[in-house]
């Protein structure tokens, strides 16, 4: 009675912990959204007057429009092709026994484990000395070496419940390579890849300690409003922010249905193929 | 001699191999070569641009002999008071999404991944409008209370607010990971004989969860360890940590063996540290659970 009592306790206690961990999870961006509808030049709490004047200054700046240009050229590409790089990193990381692969997985993983500012400023001095110039396009290349390594993580997660014996099985029956690839190994690692191409467009969307030394002349969003943040403020900085976080969430669920809805057809059809 | 190429080359057609080569040449080009060039400059003689002079140690000598050791100092203390934080943070809450929310768990871990993927700017941006003077904070105790709080933003303290909050996640599924490998039998085993309930945690699920608390633990020390937006947008001119020196050293200073002496000696101790870790723990059976 009293053990599942106080058991009883300890589990409202770790819940009502964990609401208040996801809570404080939330404050800033809640904070930068209040403050994105607050009139005054300078933000002060509590709001006085409200106003929706910076997000119509927003959408006609011509400025931000290129900043945004800029943020998803480079997110876009990081994604094809971080994807591609990790879906094949990822079956060496996962599926295939090779030997040098215990080597090859920590080897792999080590830019997650490396300072981002300090990765930027190498990229910075390795593409001054290749003479290359920096821009906007060097800047997808410095967010791969952080996030290929992330999605080809994500991605092992998928291909560790993978079983060979369906790839076998699709060779023993004649299939090429190219087919099997196309008809079995791609449809089920789909989830894998789906979360993996949300994962590295996001990272590379809201990454900054990269961008920052390797954009050269080009300007991200996040690189804009840290410039902002630290001098010319402008209501502007919470708005395009509130504008970039409503943007992720929406990805985010959109990603999540999709997933669901494979899940669900792939569900339903081993339910078919069962009868 | 020709066995052994027809060794390598039998090695090379493993479709393992093949797999692993695109995304390993394009590390090397982009995460090896930089390095390797890093560590080059830190033995070129000082202010110099080019790779080819006699190599010296006076870069190691001067960083030793300059006050760096402070910036190094606040640095590791700070890593260090960040992961002494989070574990107790993350630790409650990790073990109910382990063990207890069941269904939930899976809500849980999506709102505590959320954040991840929105901009760290942004995020320390919201902590300085809420400690900021007049701000969300500061207003509030204004109105509710006619007292003050001004002067928390621009700290030691808004530093490692941010640290913490920042770096919660990598703490917390590590250590999802890590106690969902104790298994439950044991603890029904260890408690059916008698053991207490603080006894269980010590004696079993401490330390058959270690995997996951040293992976939480360093991967949180390290990403502290070279964080340089946190400093900067809540700390102001608080303090200077060594990601802060290693980037005035290559751009302001235009100093570039003195911020690769930085950074070799940043990258070594972070580099100890993983290999340290990566000795202990089988990645297969903490990603796989194989």
């Amino acid at each position: 009675m009293s053990a599942s009592q106080s058991s009883r306790t300890t589990r409202s206690l770790i819940v009502i912990w964990t609401v208040t961990v996801i809570a404080f999870l939330y404050i800033p961006m809640v904070a930068v959204a209040l403050a994105s509808f607050s009139k005054q030049r300078y933000f002060r709490f509590p709001i006085s007057r409200w106003t929706t004047e910076w997000y119509t200054k927003t959408f006609e700046s011509l400025s931000v429009r290129d900043l945004l240009w800029t943020s998803l050229s480079v997110a876009a590409l990081v994604t094809v092709f971080s994807v591609l790089l990790a879906f094949f990193g990822a079956l060496a990381f996962a599926r295939y026994d090779w030997k040098g692969r215990k080597l090859y997985q920590r080897l792999v993983l080590l830019p997650i484990f490396f300072p981002q500012a300090v990765l930027g400023l190498a990229l910075l001095l390795w593409f001054s000395v290749l003479d290359v110039t920096t821009s906007w396009q060097t800047a997808v290349f410095a967010h791969m070496i952080w996030i290929v390594p992330i999605v080809i993580l994500i991605m092992s997660i998928q291909v560790y419940s993978f079983d060979p014996a369906l790839e076998e099985a699709a060779f023993d029956l004649g299939a090429t390579r190219w087919q099997v690839l196309r008809e079995v190994t791609l449809p089920i690692l789909s989830p894998g890849i789906i979360s993996g191409g949300t994962f590295a467009f996001l990272l590379s969307w809201g990454n900054f300690p990269l961008s920052l030394f390797t954009t050269g002349a080009d300007q991200t969003v996040p690189e804009w409003l840290y410039a902002k943040m630290v001098s010319g403020y402008t209501p502007m900085v919470p708005t395009l922010g509130t504008l970039t976080m409503s943007g992720a969430a929406i990805l985010i669920l959109v990603i999540y249905l999709v997933w669901m809805a494979l899940g669900a057809r792939r569900r339903a059809r081993m339910a078919t193929n069962d009868e | 001699m020709s066995a052994s190429a027809n060794d390598q080359v039998s090695w090379l057609r493993q479709p393992g191999v093949l797999a692993a080569l695109p995304a390993a040449i394009f590390l090397l080009l982009g995460f090896a070569g930089p390095l390797v060039m890093v560590f080059g400059y830190s033995f070129m003689p000082a202010r110099s641009f080019s790779l080819l002079q006699a190599p010296t140690l006076e870069n190691y000598v001067s960083v030793v002999s300059e006050s760096y050791y402070i910036s190094f100092a606040w640095s590791v203390s700070l890593a260090a008071l960040t992961v002494l934080l989070l574990f107790p943070i993350c630790y409650p809450v990790a073990y109910g999404m382990a063990r207890l929310f069941g269904k939930w768990a899976n809500l849980v871990t999506v709102l505590i991944a959320v954040p991840l993927l929105i901009s760290e700017n942004i995020r320390l941006f919201g902590w300085v409008l809420v400690l900021v003077k007049n701000g969300i904070l500061d207003g509030s105790l204004q109105t509710l209370f006619g007292a003050s709080a001004s002067g928390p933003l621009y700290s030691v303290p808004a530093i490692v607010l941010g640290l913490v909050y920042v770096y919660l996640p990598f703490m917390l599924f590590p250590l999802v990971i890590g106690i969902s490998m104790v298994p439950d039998t044991l603890k029904e085993a260890a408690s059916d004989l008698g053991a207490s309930r603080w006894q269980i945690f010590r004696e079993i699920e401490l330390p058959l969860s270690m995997p996951g608390i040293l992976i939480g633990g360093i991967l949180t020390f390290i990403l502290a360890l070279g964080s340089l937006a946190e400093s900067k947008i809540l700390g102001g001119q608080a303090i200077v940590m060594i990601a802060d020196d290693i980037e005035s050293a290559f751009t302001f200073a235009q100093n570039w063996p003195k911020g690769s002496v930085l950074s070799v000696l940043l990258i070594g101790l972070s580099g100890l540290i993983v290999f340290a870790l990566f000795r202990r723990i089988d990645l297969d059976q903490i990603i796989g659970r194989r």
